[in-house]
């Protein structure tokens, strides 16, 4: 169930100096519910990672509670993602921390020329405080623009240091930037692992999951044999920013299984050999996932609104 | 018993304005003892006189400022340059002019190789000369499709490749979506790989293994024999990871009493923190002899101007490329200079566009007020695009600039019509304006990039033409002695090295450039026809024929 004879997956987490970065590797190192995490960080000096949580260390690979790993891959990214591959530590999912002046995009695409990996989405942490000043900064302006135009998923850090109005003029000035990613506000860095990491379906898929961090909603779509599968990941990646990931199975025209991936508005359509069931999770912020707002959707697919699944906190 | 050896030379000019010419020099103990009349030497008592320099000219070795050790090794791959270039055995390789003579020359290559499973390489190729034609798998696949073959480019950031490399890389397939990676009418990859993004998964299987090629004792012996060809007595290599390997293997090979020259590696600020950086430099610094000299840092803040990856300020690119890419940040360098500046580390830092050189004085103004050091020396390396107001900053900080001036040599022409225009391209590497404003100043070959000989760069300064014959910039030429001061004194000066080297006068370094011809003699115009006989570096000779 896991990869799907896919590689594993692999996020592209930047975002500016100050924006939070560290803060929300180690939540997500302290809330991966037994998910194996490998981080790799652009520089070991600056570890990312809290020391109650390091087990052991060398040169090379710093041991993390619950069998995570922290590696630095200085200026061959490919070469360490090859050597963790190597590692055989049964991964199930790389976070690349990216340097404030990476090009996410460029990192993503080195990623997709590594075998045994695969990419899943950019994550571009933002400090609501900040960003609009930032965005301004003589030398930095348009590496951070094109930072928040790449992402995948943006995550308003800090959103309890603004007020709401602001936070609003903020959100709206996103979306002109780039308007298919979700935006996802979070305080002190605290985005539900699922966001980032998308391992709710598995836990979908095995009914009664516990969920850690509150706040999120999941739809499932049981679509029709024989569709447009991939008019449909698109549409969800695109059109629908309220859909932070999806992922599933459906059946092309051809008769062929395909694995649909969606995060933010990145999306994946791949033919798979297992014989799964079809039907696709889709994950939202609390309650944006009203049945209203995917009416159109189910008109799309020709769906049966009522055949839908939705919960909530799942 | 302490040896003297007096040296006759036809003439000795000694970049020492108490005495700038002479025609013997004392050498004791690997030092100079004393320059002047053998009547006047003779008073430091016994002494060899020695006759070898009895028709040559000696100047002081000379300096290169921003090189790389990896001009050494490459000579192991096939050259594919458009010029022609001499190796460090001596031997000249006359420069491949089309396409098809590079595959020929590969092929050539391939047919010597036994085993049958290793990796072909060429290197220094640049299709700028060739119409910009373009190179595909299948042109390096009729050199092989059995063993991978790869050339690099001239810029050190386009691979070219065959099928096999490909195939090895696991990159022959559909579905390659990469900015990097150009794929051809079947979908497949052209064989083409743009930046080092691109090239990272490719390169080590056509033998370009960056790892192992620092610290490499064949690399490193054939760099020092280019600069014994090219009459260099110290050298730099600019920008080296410096492992505990590298270092061990460094000090091993130069240690061997048949180098011939100094070396001075700069650890790269890249893929560690700043502190982290600084506390690997001090205790390098600890480690230094004197052929080996660490304990400074390179920085890099952007990319280069050709690759439209270098920071631009208004208005840009003349092609409207967008603006290039920020290697290093603001902050970071921020840090690294503060911390440099309070541990007594030097640091050179990249600029090629003019919005990188004035982010980094912007930076290194505000370190500077936070620790306010004296004699610093930090370096702008490169620095192609600074204008005038930006050399008179550099002069009130007390900062030190090298020059690319082979570059304006070698790809002005594009840089005039492509990339930045006339009035830029005419101001590019702006030696006089740097000297006017009395910045401490040198020039560099940026070897392997272009080829190492700091009596060509010096022609590049003085004469400003370009591939194509055209003089751009004529106000921004410098004199005869301008360019000879910069590739000795100068470039000494930004290492701080000018006590000990970079002229010919008492109590310095016996490193001499033994020269055929006096580049003081000759006019401008002639300076990188100078033939080199060899160096004496520590008072050893070392001449070019027989290394």
């Amino acid at each position: 169930m896991k990869n799907f004879g896919h590689g594993i997956p692999v996020t592209v987490l930047s975002g500016y100096l100050g924006a939070g970065k560290t803060t929300m590797i180690n939540h997500l190192l302290r809330n991966a519910n037994g998910q194996k995490l490998a981080v790799l960080v652009n520089e070991f000096g600056d570890l990312p990672i809290d020391e109650d949580l390091i087990e052991a260390s060398d040169d090379e690979v710093i041991s993390i509670a619950g069998g995570c790993i922290c590696c630095s891959f200085g200026s061959d990214l490919s070469a360490a993602l090859l050597q963790l591959d190597a590692m055989n530590r049964s991964l199930d999912h790389i976070l690349i921390e990216a340097s404030g002046v990476a090009r996410p995009e460029a990192i993503m695409g080195s990623v997709g020329l590594v075998n045994g990996v695969s990419p899943d989405g950019i994550v571009i942490l933002v400090d609501a405080e900040t960003i609009q000043k930032a965005a301004r900064d003589k030398y930095m302006s348009d590496t951070i623009l094109a930072q928040l135009q790449a992402a995948d998923l943006l995550i308003l850090n800090k959103v309890d240091l603004v007020t709401k109005d602001q936070a609003g003029v903020i959100s709206t000035w996103l979306a002109s930037l780039n308007e298919n990613a979700p935006i996802i506000p979070v305080t002190h860095s605290k985005v539900a692992p699922d966001i980032v990491l998308g391992h709710f379906i598995q836990r979908v898929y095995a009914k009664g999951a516990h969920q850690d961090v509150g706040g999120l909603s999941t739809l499932t779509l049981l679509p029709k044999h024989n569709i447009d599968v991939n008019e449909l990941a698109q549409t969800l990646a695109k059109d629908y920013p309220n859909i932070v990931r999806a992922k599933g199975f459906a059946t092309n025209k051809s008769g062929q299984k395909i694995l649909i991936q969606v995060v933010g508005s990145r999306f994946d359509a791949s033919i798979v050999s297992k014989d799964l069931p079809d039907g696709i999770v889709c994950l939202g912020l609390g309650e944006t996932l009203r049945m209203q707002h995917f009416k159109r959707l189910f008109h799309l697919l020709k769906l049966n609104e009522a055949s839908q699944k939705l919960e909530f906190d799942i | 018993m302490v040896q003297t050896s007096i040296f006759r030379a036809k003439k000795i000019i000694t970049m020492n304005p108490n005495q700038p010419e002479t025609t013997h020099v004392a050498v004791r103990d690997g030092r100079i003892l004393g320059t002047g009349t053998l009547e006047e030497l003779a008073i430091w008592g016994d002494y060899t006189l020695d006759d070898t320099f009895h028709d040559k000219v000696l100047m002081p070795g000379l300096v290169e400022g921003h090189a790389h050790v990896m001009a050494g090794t490459l000579w192991r791959h096939v050259y594919c340059g458009y010029f022609d270039r001499l190796d460090p055995d001596g031997n000249i390789w006359h420069g491949t002019k089309t396409i098809t003579g590079v595959i020929e020359l590969l092929q050539v290559a391939e047919s010597k190789l036994k085993d049958p499973y290793m990796p072909l390489t060429g290197w220094q190729l640049d299709p700028i000369y060739m119409d910009n034609k373009r190179i595909t798998r299948d042109d390096l696949d009729q050199v092989s499709p059995k063993r991978p073959v790869g050339v690099l480019h001239a810029s050190g950031h386009i691979l070219n490749v065959n099928s096999k490399a490909l195939e090895l890389a696991g990159l022959l397939k559909l579905g390659v979506n990469h900015p990097g990676i150009p794929l051809g009418p079947d979908g497949l990859p052209t064989g083409e790989l743009y930046g080092p993004d691109a090239m990272g998964p490719v390169s080590t299987h056509v033998g370009f293994d960056r790892a192992s090629m620092e610290g490499d004792a064949d690399g490193l012996r054939a760099f020092s024999k280019m600069c014994v060809r090219s009459g260099v007595t110290t050298v730099t290599d600019l920008a080296a990871r410096l492992t505990e390997e590298s270092v061990d293997k460094m000090l091993e090979v130069t240690e061997l009493p048949t180098f011939p020259a100094r070396i001075v590696p700069l650890r790269v600020f890249m893929g560690a923190s700043a502190k982290d950086t600084i506390d690997l430099v001090l205790s390098l610094k600890d480690r230094s002899t004197d052929r080996l000299r660490l304990g400074r840092i390179k920085a890099v803040a952007d990319g280069s101007i050709q690759g439209f990856s270098a920071r631009m300020r208004w208005p840009g690119y003349l092609n409207g490329a967008p603006n290039g890419l920020w290697y290093t940040s603001p902050a970071q360098l921020a840090e690294l200079y503060r911390l440099a500046l309070a541990n007594g580390i030097q640091v050179h830092t990249h600029t090629n566009g003019d919005e990188a050189t004035e982010m980094v004085l912007d930076t290194f103004a505000t370190a500077l007020n936070e620790v306010p050091i004296v004699d610093h020396r930090f370096t702008l390396q490169h620095c192609q695009l600074a204008d005038a107001a930006q050399f008179r900053r550099m002069k009130n900080m007390d900062m030190c600039v090298n020059l690319f001036a082979n570059h304006h040599f070698y790809w002005g022409d594009e840089h005039y019509r492509l990339t930045v225009g006339p009035e830029r391209a005419n101001r590019m590497n702006a030696c006089h304006t740097a000297l006017e404003m009395g910045v401490p100043m040198a020039i560099h070959s940026d070897a392997p990039i272009t080829p190492l000989g700091p009596l060509f760069t010096a022609w590049c300064a003085v004469n400003r033409l370009t591939v194509s014959g055209r003089i751009q910039g004529e106000g921004e030429k410098i004199s005869v002695q301008d360019a000879l001061y910069a590739i000795t004194l100068g470039a000494a000066y930004t290492l701080h090295l000018d006590s000990e080297i970079g002229s010919i006068e008492i109590g310095k370094k016996a490193d001499f450039a033994v020269l055929e011809h006096d580049p003081t003699d000759i006019s401008g115009e002639n300076l990188k026809d100078i033939k080199i006989w060899g160096t004496v570096q520590g008072g050893r000779i070392f001449e070019a024929r027989n290394l």
